[in-house]
């Protein structure tokens, strides 16, 4: 059946902002449906309030809306671009969610468009946890034992029926938000109450809990004549219990025999057929009991999800981009497979490698959780490895969380469990945290059984007999040295997964020397391929990874060859916006004539799409894996400047004629605090007052001698990890001695001399700015953008709102800036992208630091203001000129004369109850989302709404300010009070609201008063409709801490900052006047917002 | 742990690879067969005890084999034929509910040698592209090896179905219809499903049309088997017999047999079809199974006059299916029973259970 022709438009949902739970591998999806549906003919229009994506390319769709993912936004774009038919199943679950509350407004009904993919009765049926058991259970598929309950009452008389232990799964949630396992009454009532607020439609799920079950996933693709097909088993290395998104996966699916398999494929066609799901892919999960194989369905996602993006990855089969073209009425026999181009897409991928897949967690950023995995997922990212076996590819994984590990334990970091006992690391291991695979090898190592340990941990002994051989071959290796080594052992050991950092360690010599011996003994890495048939048909796309094996399949090409190098695993600080980069990177240089190497291990991006290079290495980026790779693509320049601070960690250690862009030298002078600050002195550029200390003592004399409050951080990090603001000596104590203790820091290399801590004077109430640019060779230097942070100083860059072009900066002062910047990047000899950031205070700007690297922030200038600098950045680290890119039209002036874009962060505060929801200079939002419009005030609000926070039309706003935002704070109030809204706050705030001639309706009590009414109470009762509560300096965390606690429970806007009440209060204001409009990004770059409203700007 | 088996497996065309044995000794330190190469990922069980792969040695792709051990209820026959295996890892130890044993016990016990720690990968590209050949593994020097690689018929020449086939005939199954299975090599697997729509005589390869017809069945079930279906014996010769008088379904080697007797012509393919994920379409529905599959030879399309050809193979347009026009009689070259490998055709078995109530009313 060939594609339909009865349509021409196509719009697709996103899935927005990065959280926990729906990260980049949307991006992924959604980039390759774009680009097919395209390629295809069809006008595709997108919305997506990401701008970090590569996705909101404007080159990728025809109309690309970065705006709010709201259902009334949808019905703006809907309204004014008329789709034929809406495309739901590639955004997450937002994008799910939202196509659900379009068919419920009746919206898509009345503008006449179809639900292509799944239809609302599809999506129902699997999401709706009630009807999704009715349907399976018709269909003779075994679940647990369950009830649904609407509220706790109900909740109780299920939980009766079913019998404890419970698992509680709130309805329509993402990554598992609310879920939790209960074996207790008293637990049950709290988490049922906990999870009915979750669910946006108060609806929670009781379950028999079969935590300890085994787990595994089938990808599952249907087609419109009903072809159904698997692409991928995944199998889990921990059973039931942990959230599969926190869970350690390895594809193909290992203990299953052929006959439980089948069963279970069969199982699950029944399923997409009987759910509905007409075209594409869905996941399905299922638990196996360990005793006697009694297979029950947990859920179904009818829509591309995480595990498809890893089944993609895991077996070369693009589902996202099979899942597009079905949608329009293909079926699988009439798309080829791309990887082997003669076979059809009709058939069942084989793989003759094993894939690991290992989350990554952020908890040292949450003080006050436990770091203990359960039903909620809690990871920010994920590593994928691939190797010939299991050891291999886990070993492989695990050093590709760049969490300082080598493998699976032998380096320093085993340390750790050195003084715990075996019995206690048994119980610790019980308990799935991320440190468990480590305990697991400890425990084989002292020689705990197999039985044992299954017994405790209920991870298959399978998985553990598999991890003894790299014990066992450990304790064999400890008895030779590098010099006795046989080629054999040499190639056994690397078979295992070994890598020449643990070898190095074991025999204490360096990773050089190690890997000198092994070649010289002969053995080096062999780069095999990915190839959806395990080499039944010759392979034209070139992806690989390495093993040891006897022969290579690389076939470096006839042109010149850039590496470009990945930013690994999605962590806080470090996320899409640096896979961002390197994709463009690849895409210039492509379109320049270049042959293009990708080097990643990040399952969820575009750059480890194999589409995205000429080649892609899936491997973890270590010395070890990009040194054979070097030596095996022998290339021009390895580009380490666009993946963050991963790759750039790397830059020395590389051959440096083959760094590509900056020097490693410059890099080390910016980074370097000494050769920083004498730069900035030859420069008569103001900075800081600081210094760098490695003991306390040196540190205690930096503040003697510049005063408090100062900015104490570690050297080499990015995200401002373990960065803090103190107030006096103690505070400075604790701050040193967290810095140098192994727990958090330690663990990505501790404090060195290499290594200090700077110690800066920390400029209060400073306005923040960052810089974009770029120089090239010639001297020429483009300024990509001045961004004016909204929060004040203090507040990570990566935290912090910010705004193009700045609304409070004088025209001088960004004259001052992009003057500095310039020469920053003449001194610094820098060969593509700078990012410096400044603070103001009273006019007077001071340089904080620069990075020689893209910057989380590029994405988002590029989407303000149409110019490329990625493209034009990695262009420029291969020789070309910005006049000559000028010339060539890939360097465009800026747009940004007739529109406001604001950059604001998503942080994961409702994943982690349990900490502060507060900003600090510790980086801890996970994505960002970017508002458009004519007035800052309005382009807030849509960032605010982007971000999940809907600013009230009326109602009454609570307001509790720290003395120092009292000023900020009382001209946000003024404008509430004018807009209507009823104010109600603290009594010192009340005063100085007061004394500003402003009405406070309600003054409340602190928590201890035994009288008055508590604000705690009036969020809960819903009595407050937006929280403005800013810190008080590091006190102990008093009233604050509980209101910003309740709002974020009760789902009611908050505020932290002065800065941030006053720019939402202006952004009300212009939202109260004026409607709301939304214009694609294309529309913008071309300047011509046509529609252009005769309004009066915010006032600035 | 035991004492590490140092062998080589070498190549008719003088390839080596390096690897230690695993299972039963060789005989004088060699065993020699046909190279293979199979892509499943589960159910090496089924393949290994699979009596079509007589003459062969079985390599797998997935490196991991043996994970889940071994059960006899996996067994598609008494004992496996093929002539070794070849893996790149061994599970030492398996972890299934169902595992009655580890594989290499298993592999022992039938006297089945096989070699681990191949770079498997190398050996499947060297034989897709040079096509399948004979090879030679154990502890002998490499010039024994290939000598006895050289001097290897694999699966050329006669025998092998005579070597597989039952020897005494035997019943199975308690399906309400009457089937006489021709076991040129069977899997338990077909005759269970056989079983299931009839009471299945099961009778020896060389067994007479006359002696078929005396049996008066209500269809007659052409096994799989190994070797080249010109060389599978008197079946070939018996056939014109049956066709007409007894509907027919014939099942890989039996598709192949039918076909000869149909007048059409079969050929030996470079390396073949064994795996468990080969996507065949219906050419009349246009529906796509993803089918099991294991076959070294197939039948030329448009050589077997007189027939519809029903189904092809979408990875290479090899002939998959046909239907006789004047005679009760269809066969495939896939394994719609599965075992292992997906049940998208099981259908197949009631297709054959339609024809042979539909022949019983018309006569």
């Amino acid at each position: 059946m060939p594609k339909r022709t009865d349509i021409q438009s196509i719009l697709i949902i996103g899935s927005g902002p990065i959280v926990i739970g729906q990260a980049c591998e949307f991006d992924y999806s959604g980039t390759q449906a774009c680009r097919v549906l395209r390629e295809e003919g069809y006008r595709v229009i997108l919305a997506n309030s990401n701008p970090a994506t590569i996705m909101t390319d404007p080159d990728f769709a025809d109309a690309t809306y970065i705006e709010p993912l709201d259902v009334r936004v949808l019905e703006k774009i809907i309204e004014r671009e008329r789709p034929d038919v809406v495309l739901p199943t590639l955004g997450g679950q937002t994008g799910l969610n939202l196509a659900m509350e379009l068919v419920e407004h009746g919206i898509l009904d009345r503008f006449d468009v179809e639900l292509i993919g799944a239809d609302a009765e599809a999506i129902a049926t699997a999401e709706d946890r009630e009807r999704f058991k009715i349907a399976m259970t018709e269909i003779g598929l075994e679940v647990a034992r369950s009830g649904v309950a609407h509220d706790i009452e109900e909740s109780r008389r299920v939980v009766e029926e079913v019998g404890l232990p419970v698992i509680i799964r709130p309805a329509y949630i993402l990554g598992g938000r609310g879920t939790a396992i209960t074996s207790t009454l008293e637990e049950f009532e709290r988490a049922a109450t906990h999870g009915l607020e979750c669910s946006p439609i108060s609806e929670i799920l009781i379950e028999e809990s079969i935590a300890g079950w085994k787990e595994f996933e089938l990808e599952v693709m249907r087609d419109k004549a009903d072809n159904c097909v698997i692409i991928c088993s995944i199998e889990n290395f921990d059973p039931m219990g942990v959230h599969t998104g926190d869970s350690i996966t390895v594809a193909p699916a290992q203990t299953l025999s052929d006959v439980e398999y089948q069963q279970m494929r069969d199982a699950s066609f029944a399923c997409i057929r009987r759910v509905g799901v007409e075209t594409g892919g869905s996941n399905v999960q299922w638990a196996v009991h360990p005793d006697n194989g009694r297979q029950v369905i947990i859920e179904m996602n009818p829509r591309v999800s995480r595990s498809s993006a890893l089944a993609s990855k895991a077996t070369g089969f693009p589902i996202a981009k099979i899942a597009a073209k079905l949608a329009v009425g293909y079926t699988l026999d009439e798309i080829p497979n791309d990887i082997t181009e003669k076979t059809p897409a009709s058939f069942e991928p084989s793989i003759d490698y094993v894939v690991t897949k290992v989350p990554r967690w952020a908890f040292e950023k949450f003080p006050g959780t436990s770091g203990v995995l359960g039903t909620s997922m809690q990871s920010v990212g994920e590593v994928m490895a691939i190797g010939r076996t299991f050891p291999e590819s886990l070993q492989k994984a695990l050093r590709s969380l760049e969490q300082g590990r080598y493998g699976l334990n032998c380096d320093p970091g085993e340390a750790l469990f050195d003084g715990t006992e075996s019995d206690h690391l048994l119980e610790l291991a019980a308990t799935a945290t991320p440190d468990r695979p480590f305990q697991l090898e400890v425990l084989l190592r002292r020689g705990v059984s197999i039985e044992v340990i299954f017994e405790a941990t209920g991870v298959d002994p399978w998985f553990l007999d598999q991890m003894l051989i790299i014990t066992e071959e450990r304790s064999h290796l400890a008895t030779r040295s590098f010099d006795s080594m046989s080629r054999r052992e040499w190639r056994r050991a690397k078979q295992i997964g070994f890598s020449d950092a643990q070898l190095g360690y074991l025999w204490g010599h360096s990773e050089r020397a190690v890997r000198d011996a092994r070649t010289a003994a002969g053995v080096r890495t062999t780069f095999k391929t990915v190839d959806t048939c395990a080499a039944e048909f010759e392979a034209a796309t070139p992806y690989h990874y390495s093993t040891y094996e006897d022969t290579d399949e690389v076939q470096p090409g006839s042109r010149e060859r850039v590496i470009i190098l990945g930013s690994g695993p999605n962590r806080i600080g470090q996320g899409i916006e640096f896979d961002y980069c390197c994709v463009h990177a690849s895409f210039a240089l492509r379109a320049a004539g270049y042959e293009t190497v990708m080097v990643n291990c990040n399952p969820e991006t575009v750059s480890t799409d194999y589409d995205t290079s000429d080649r892609l290495y899936f491997e973890p980026l270590t010395l070890e894996h990009v040194t054979d790779i070097i030596e095996s693509e022998d290339p021009l320049g390895v580009i380490v400047s666009l993946g963050g601070q991963t790759p750039l960690k790397l830059a020395d250690q590389l051959p440096p004629e083959l760094v590509l862009g900056t020097s490693p030298a410059s890099i080390d002078v910016a980074e370097d605090r000494e050769q920083w600050s004498a730069l900035c002195n030859r420069l008569e550029i103001p900075q800081p007052a600081g210094g760098t200390a490695v003991e306390i003592d040196q540190a205690l004399v930096i503040t003697k001698r510049i005063g408090y409050p100062a900015l104490v951080r570690p050297s080499y990090v990015l995200g401002g990890r373990a960065m803090e603001i103190v107030y006096d000596d103690d505070h400075l104590r604790r701050a040193m001695a967290e810095l140098a203790g192994f727990g958090s820091l330690g663990k990505e290399g501790g404090l060195s001399a290499e290594r200090p801590v700077l110690v800066d004077r920390f400029l209060e109430d400073a306005t923040e700015v960052d810089v974009d640019a770029i120089r090239d060779h010639t001297g020429e230097v483009v300024i990509g953008a001045v961004m004016e942070h909204v929060e004040e100083a203090g507040v990570h860059s990566g935290d912090s709102a910010c705004i193009i072009p700045p609304v409070r900066l004088s025209d001088d002062t960004v004259s001052v800036i992009e003057d500095y910047t310039r020469r920053i990047a003449a001194e610094l000899d820098i060969r593509g992208l700078i990012n410096v950031q400044y603070a103001v205070k009273a006019n007077q700007v001071f340089v904080i630091e620069a990075n020689p690297r893209a910057s989380r922030t590029v994405p988002f200038v590029a989407k303000a203001t149409g110019v490329p600098l990625a493209k034009v950045a990695s262009r420029v680290m291969v020789g070309a000129t910005l006049a000559e890119l000028r010339i060539e039209g890939l360097l465009c002036e800026r747009v940004e004369s007739d529109h406001v874009s604001i950059k604001e962060a998503v942080l994961p505060f409702n994943r982690f109850p349990d900490a502060d929801a507060l900003l600090g200079p510790e980086m801890r939002s996970t994505g960002e989302v970017m508002g458009i419009d004519l007035t800052p005030g309005l382009a807030f609000v849509k960032a605010q709404l982007a971000a999940g926070t809907r600013l009230p039309e009326s109602g009454r706003i609570f307001l509790s300010l720290a003395d120092r935002d009292k000023d900020l704070g009382v001209a946000a109030a003024q404008i509430f009070s004018q807009l209507g809204f009823g104010i109600v706050a603290t009594a010192g705030t009340s005063a100085a609201l007061e004394d500003a001639g402003i009405d406070v309706d309600l003054v409340v009590a602190k928590l201890g008063d035994h009288e008055g009414v508590h604000a705690v109470d009036l969020i809960q009762q819903g009595e407050v409709q937006m929280v403005v509560n800013s810190p008080r300096g590091r006190g102990p965390r008093a009233d604050g801490a509980h209101i910003r606690s309740a709002a974020g429970l009760a789902n009611v806007p908050l505020l932290t900052t002065g800065a941030a009440a006053v720019a939402a209060a202006r952004g009300m204001r212009d939202w109260s006047h004026h409607p709301l409009r939304v214009r694609s990004l294309q529309e913008y770059h071309q300047g011509t917002t046509t529609d252009q409203l005769s309004i009066e700007w915010g006032s600035s | 742990m035991s004492e590490i088996r140092e062998y080589q497996l070498v190549l008719a065309d003088g390839e080596v690879f390096e690897g230690e044995g695993i299972g039963a000794d060789t005989i004088d330190g060699v065993a020699s067969g046909e190279v293979v190469f199979n892509t499943v990922l589960t159910g090496y069980q089924e393949v290994l005890t699979d009596p079509s792969y007589a003459g062969q040695i079985i390599t797998f792709t997935y490196p991991h084999i043996g994970n889940y051990g071994v059960t006899a209820a996996d067994d598609e026959s008494a004992r496996p034929f093929c002539r070794g295996v070849v893996v790149r890892e061994l599970a030492r130890r398996h972890s299934n509910w169902r595992s009655e044993g580890d594989l290499d016990t298993f592999l022992r016990r039938h006297g089945v040698a096989g070699i681990a720690g191949i770079d498997t990968r190398r050996l499947t590209r060297h034989i897709r592209d040079a096509g399948s050949m004979a090879g030679a593994f154990g502890s002998a020097d490499t010039a024994a090896l290939k000598a006895r690689a050289d001097g290897e018929a694999g699966t050329a020449g006669g025998g092998l179905v005579d070597l597989v086939s039952t020897k005494e005939s035997y019943v199975v199954g308690e399906g309400p219809r009457d089937v006489v299975a021709y076991d040129l090599g069977v899997k338990s697997t077909m005759l269970r499903h056989l079983g299931e729509l009839a009471t299945v005589t099961v009778v020896p390869a060389d067994t007479s049309a006359a002696d078929v017809l005396a049996l008066s069945p209500d269809g007659v079930l052409l096994s799989n088997g190994p070797g080249d279906p010109e060389e599978a014996g008197s079946i070939v010769t018996e056939l014109p017999t049956l066709l007409g008088r007894v509907p027919i379904f014939g099942i890989c080697l039996g598709h192949q047999v039918l076909s000869l007797a149909l007048g059409g012509r079969t050929f030996k393919m470079k390396f073949g079809h064994h795996g468990g994920n080969v996507p065949v379409q219906d050419t009349r529905t246009g529906r796509v199974e993803i089918t099991s599959q294991n076959h070294n030879f197939a039948v030329e399309a448009g050589s077997v006059p007189n027939v519809t050809e029903t189904h092809i193979c979408l990875n290479d347009g090899a002939l998959e299916g046909l239907v006789a026009n004047d005679v009760p009689a269809f066969s495939v070259q896939y394994h719609p029973e599965a075992g292992p490998g997906p049940h998208d055709s099981r259908y197949l078995f009631d297709q054959f259970a339609e024809l042979m109530d539909a022949h019983a009313q018309a006569h």
